[in-house]
């Protein structure tokens, strides 16, 4: 299991891009991180996700 | 107002001394905030990216204006530098305000990881704008650290309590060598003006308009009064006295003897 944004996803195997079409995330308004480390964006095709990984997906908000 | 009266920060050119906020209001009032603020440079947040979400706040500020993210949510500096680099991969430039905060209840900036942060990431190449706590041995640390600007606080964030550090941010502007921009605490337009005839480069405000009644009026109030307290900064204040009066009028010519 991978856990993405806190929750656990079996995506184990995938690429990062292979997720990330899975959902509705906008690719150009999103940054990953991979266990601690920015994945940049010409990596999200080659990146195979590993069990125990832990990736953050953020985006912008509202902020002061 | 002079043209040339410009804002540097980090090599980059501003007029526009009103730095804003876009937390807490309504994402279709951005646009009318930034217009009537007259603002160029927004604050934004890092968060999750919630999938459910087709709104990004991106769509909603208008071209040109420089996105400022904020490491908000961070405890520690290793958490605010992973914040600060990925708000630089979402790709809208390398500007970040360092705020880091291990308190809840009242939100102060823990200046010590601030410093830290503050080194990493200069080295890295970001503009880095940290928010602290006024104190003067910790801003000249700031600025050796890399600093682009310092942000003081003026009162607890989100407070609109006004220049409760008044004399601690006129130390700052007195003796550091790069803008200081008041930020948090800052809750009305005289508040503004009043920091910016003190000699601040610039103010950032958030809640004072999040919370107004009407919010881009409110963005066009605090614009007045930045841009006539900073044109009263530059036109020099007149003096005190510290006691007794001077009248303005003649002292001759009397209508009697």
């Amino acid at each position: 299991m991978v856990k993405i944004n806190g929750l656990f996803v079996d995506v184990a195997g995938k690429t990062l891009a292979e997720y990330l079409e899975t959902t509705t995330y906008h690719p150009q308004r999103i940054a990953v991180e991979r266990n601690g480390e920015i994945v940049p964006k010409a990596q999200y095709s080659n990146t195979i996700l590993q069990d125990n990984d832990v990736i953050e997906v953020v985006s912008f908000v509202g902020g002061g | 107002m002079q043209t040339d009266d410009k804002l540097i920060i980090g090599g980059h050119e501003f007029h526009s001394r009103f730095i804003l906020g876009s937390g807490k209001y309504s994402l279709n009032l951005i646009e009318a905030a930034v217009k009537d603020a007259g603002a160029e440079i927004i604050t934004l947040a890092v968060r999750r990216a919630n999938t459910k979400e087709h709104e990004n706040i991106l769509d909603y500020i208008p071209e040109g204006v420089t996105l400022l993210p904020n490491t908000s949510g961070a405890r520690t500096a290793e958490e605010a530098v992973r914040i600060a680099r990925l708000a630089r991969e979402l790709g809208c430039g390398n500007f970040v305000k360092v705020e880091i905060m291990r308190d809840s209840k009242y939100l102060l900036p823990d200046n010590a990881e601030t410093i830290k942060a503050t080194e990493i990431l200069a080295n890295e190449g970001f503009v880095v704008m940290p928010y602290m706590y006024p104190d003067l041995n910790v801003a000249r640390d700031l600025v050796n650290a890399g600093a682009a600007t310092i942000m003081p606080l003026a009162s607890p964030i989100g407070s609109n309590k006004g220049l409760a550090t008044r004399e601690f941010i006129q130390i700052l502007i007195d003796e550091i060598d790069l803008p200081i921009i008041v930020d948090a605490g800052i809750g009305r337009p005289s508040q503004a003006c009043e920091a910016m005839e003190m000699g601040a480069a610039a103010i950032m405000a958030n809640t004072a308009l999040a919370t107004a009644g009407d919010l881009p009026m409110m963005a066009s109030a605090f614009r007045q009064a930045i841009e006539a307290g900073r044109k009263a900064y530059l036109a020099g204040l007149g003096r005190v006295l510290v006691r007794g009066a001077a009248a303005s009028d003649p002292l001759t010519g009397f209508l009697r003897d």
